[in-house]
């Protein structure tokens, strides 16, 4: 019964959406102010209807009904809530309905914080959404029941993946569809603006803090998927350049430029048209992505199952939303006439470079995750890219962007000097070439690993160096404490996101210098690795809720005394009848101690022990750069967005 | 310098244009370098791709010729022989085998050959589903005709060594 009403609750959605669809447009069209004032509570209705829609899903799963296909395949009833309810959106059906979700949710934001919206551009932007809501809707229906019935119910269900059955991926999906979804957002405020043929400051204001939120969430889901990688898959690593991961990256990339250029457009009013056409391109990405990943077109290991006739679905949806948003861009784009002069050498100019190079990036990555499906296509050759391509590639356009990174907050709009701009950045440059060279000296010739940590230092001592700089630390030291309180919390946000990113290549650099050791041992052997002594004391039998294990106690010690003691673990989940790696995982700020527990063999158990030097900062400077994005979030600027408020903050940033 | 909006035009085309291509000429010198074919056992006589060059070698291990063993310094070794039919070829890896490495089934190899023929791996990619079958290995395997996709699910596992053409399937 829930199930149907579950059922009924997403084709109701799906009648809303429509409507939320046709009347504000055509009410914008005819500037009839009834038909656009509809578009509010139908957003909110159709909020409503999805909630009840993923409540009735959620309830499936926690009661374990058996009757229903998906929670047979995809539960049972000896895992623990937390996974039954994190398996309504571990598979595919139950995603799609988060997803759809999440766009409901940012639709009804739209319609409750946007009083000071002009209403003809809400009714647009609702529109629009409504319409992205109706095709995932129809999708669901159409290709994706999760309440579809099976008849007899099977005394249980099959179980979830255990490699999915992890904190980290329970929470890993709704994050990554808060930015995805948020650029839907975007994309129907760019959609809006070629649709009235115009772009303002205003229209920025809008667009900037939701392409930060939907950026913040992206940074973070991105950051666990690459964790959960990490510690639950045991290969040491934190990014594979898996196609699945670069379907992830791809609309962060182009989010990170439209973020950026959104600024341009609101302070400015230059760079709109480009700006337009990154937020279609963003939402384009997470559309790509979502193809990619549900089509089974690509041969990933974190892929879903594959189905040709979702997959045709999706890409038809795909060409109607972006090559829609495409045309019109093409038809209305030339209208809309540049303003905003600036010279190259400006606050502007610095963000044209930063969203050059970053575009070029998310070229670069599109190529290489879709050439193999092209080269099977059309010349029937079986390759693969791998991450060496990704390294190369990637490398020497990171190198200019990371340089002109800790300059571009520096330089001041319209025009500007180079030469007091480098005066002010002269000690985040020593750091940065004493960290390589430090490198260099106590690594060996470690040209990446060097580079990194030089480009981390850079990064973090420049936004220290803006940060100074602003509040006028060196020239007038008594007062930057109350010019600290009246600093914007935006250039707190982008500083604070800057470092945050240093943080992160800090953690890839030492990465880069990680050592690991694999050998076959025997309980009360230890072999040394990373100046610890490792010693294998036993293996031993272990239980778990749905699972039976081998668990090894591995000591740590330094200079003969403890460490730590870890407890890697092989998994055996009788249902489903997989077999999983647990790694163990002593986490401290020098970086991570990593075992793993391989097969054993004639009283031998194979061990592969992992240094990794200032791993854990990858994640964290993650979490500092979503931190700066929601510390942007409260900027004054965005709560109040009075044009007088505007005004004081910038003659605040200018004094 | 106050840039005319000609002139600016003019900047960000030039700016747009190295971009793009810097990111196309970065694009191919790394794929040249860094494409990494898939050759089934079969293939790899004609494509001869020498010591040096990195490939993907697909195909399945065959039933009874795994041997675990372990290096002079302690690593442990798996040897196993992957065929796909007419051709098998020996393979070394030093490291764990993945959780779902199973003799009879389906596995992708990523290594070099050397010039004694043995295939040594420096990675071993298995899926965490026990009914897959690489999509590589999937299309080899017909191209031999040993099983075609479209006739159901593989044949048991421990038949694959012993793998006769199937003439019955095909041309299906």
């Amino acid at each position: 019964m829930i199930g149907e009403l579950g059922h009924f609750a997403l084709a109701l959605a799906f009648v809303l959406a429509l409507a939320q669809t046709v009347l504000p447009l055509w009410g914008a069209a005819r500037r009839d102010g009834r038909m656009m004032a509809a578009a509010g509570p139908l957003a909110h209705g159709h909020l409503l209807a999805c909630a009840a829609a993923f409540g009735a899903l959620l309830y499936v799963f926690a009661v374990n009904d058996t009757s229903v296909v998906n929670v047979v395949q995809n539960s049972h009833s000896a895992k623990p809530m937390l996974y039954k309810l994190a398996g309504a959106w571990g598979n595919h059906e139950g995603s799609m309905v988060l997803w759809v979700l999440i766009l409901a949710l940012c639709g009804g934001a739209v319609a409750g914080f946007g009083r000071d919206l002009p209403t003809a551009l809400k009714a647009r932007v609702l529109g629009v959404l409504g319409l992205v809501a109706a095709g995932f809707l129809l999708f669901i229906l159409v290709t994706s029941n999760p309440f579809g019935r099976v008849w007899p119910p099977p005394a249980d269900g099959q179980g979830l993946n255990p490699v999915l059955q992890d904190p980290g991926l329970a929470f890993h999906p709704p994050l990554l569809y808060l930015g995805y979804v948020g650029f839907a957002v975007t994309f129907a405020f760019a959609v809006a603006a070629l649709l009235e043929g115009r772009v303002d400051a205003a229209w920025g204001r809008w667009v900037r803090p939701w392409a930060l939120a939907a950026w913040s969430f992206l940074t973070l889901g991105i950051a666990l998927g690459s964790w959960w990688a990490y510690y639950e898959l045991g290969w040491g690593g934190y990014w594979f350049w898996d196609p699945v991961e670069n379907a992830s990256l791809l609309p962060w990339l182009a989010g990170t430029a439209l973020l950026h250029s959104a600024v341009v457009v609101e302070k400015r009013e230059a760079l709109k048209v480009w700006t337009v056409l990154l937020a279609l391109l963003a939402f384009g990405f997470s559309l790509l992505g979502t193809f990619l990943v549900r089509s089974g077109v690509l041969n990933s290991v974190h892929a879903f199952a594959n189905d040709p006739e979702r997959g045709v679905f999706i890409l038809g949806l795909l060409v109607f939303y972006i090559g829609g948003a495409f045309a019109l861009f093409a038809w209305r784009g030339p209208a809309m006439a540049p303003t905003g002069m600036f010279s190259p050498l400006s606050r502007e100019g610095g963000l044209v470079l930063n969203n050059l190079l970053l575009c070029s990036a998310a070229a670069v990555v599109l190529v290489g995750t879709l050439w193999p499906m092209f080269a099977d296509l059309l010349f029937d050759q079986k390759i693969s890219v791998g991450p060496p391509f990704f390294n190369t590639a990637i490398l020497p356009l990171t190198v200019p962007l990371v340089l002109a990174m800790a300059a571009g907050p520096l330089l001041s709009w319209k025009r500007a000097r180079l030469w007091p701009v480098l005066e002010r950045l002269w000690w985040a440059a020593l750091g940065a070439a004493t960290a390589l060279l430090l490198c260099l000296f106590l690594a060996g010739w470690r040209v990446g690993p060097a580079l990194g940590f030089g480009a981390a230092i850079w990064l973090i001592l420049g936004a220290l160096a803006d940060l100074a700089d602003r509040i006028a630390l060196f020239r007038r030291p008594a007062a930057a404490w109350s010019r600290a309180g009246g600093l914007p919390r935006a250039a707190w946000g982008a500083a604070l996101a800057h470092a945050g990113l240093g943080v992160t290549l800090l953690g890839i650099a030492g990465m880069g210098l990680a050592t690991d050791h694999l050998s076959a041992m025997r309980p009360g052997q230890s072999v040394a690795l990373g100046g610890y002594q490792w010693r294998l004391d036993k293996v031993e039998d272990a239980i778990g809720p749905n699972w039976s294990a081998r668990r090894a106690t591995v000591t740590v010690l330094r200079d003969g005394a403890t460490v730590t003691v870890l407890h890697p673990e092989r998994r055996f989940f009788p249902v489903g009848r997989s077999t999983t790696t647990e790694a163990a995982i002593h986490t401290g700020l020098s970086g991570d101690l990593y075992a793993v527990l391989g097969e054993e063999q004639d009283g031998a158990a194979v061990l592969r022990l992992h240094h990794n030097l200032l791993a854990p900062w990858i994640w964290l400077g993650a979490l500092i750069m979503a931190l700066g994005g929601a510390i942007s979030l409260t900027d004054r600027r965005i709560r109040v967005a009075a044009p007088a408020s505007k005004r004081a903050a910038a003659l605040a940033a200018k004094a | 310098m106050k840039l005319s909006r000609k002139r600016r035009r003019l900047w960000i085309v030039v700016l747009a244009g190295l971009g793009l291509g810097t990111a196309t000429a970065l694009t191919l010198t790394a794929f040249q370098d860094n494409l990494v074919f898939f050759l089934a056992p079969s293939e790899i006589a004609g494509k001869n791709p020498g010591p040096e060059r990195a490939f993907r070698l697909g195909g399945l291990v065959e039933a009874g010729s795994l041997v675990k063993d372990t290096t002079a310094d302690g690593r442990p070794e798996a040897r196993f022989r992957v065929t796909d039919g007419p051709a098998t070829v020996p393979v070394t890896y030093v490291g764990v085998l993945p959780d779902l490495f199973r003799e009879g089934q389906g596995v992708v190899t990523l290594g070099k050959l050397g010039p004694d023929g043995q295939f040594r791996a420096s990675e071993v990619l298995a899926r965490h589903d026990e009914t897959y079958m690489p999509p590589e290995v999937a299309a080899a395997l017909k191209r031999t005709g040993h099983w075609d996709p479209k006739n159901g699910a593989p044949p048991p596992a421990a038949s694959w060594n012993t793998m006769e053409p199937a003439p019955a399937r095909q041309g299906s």
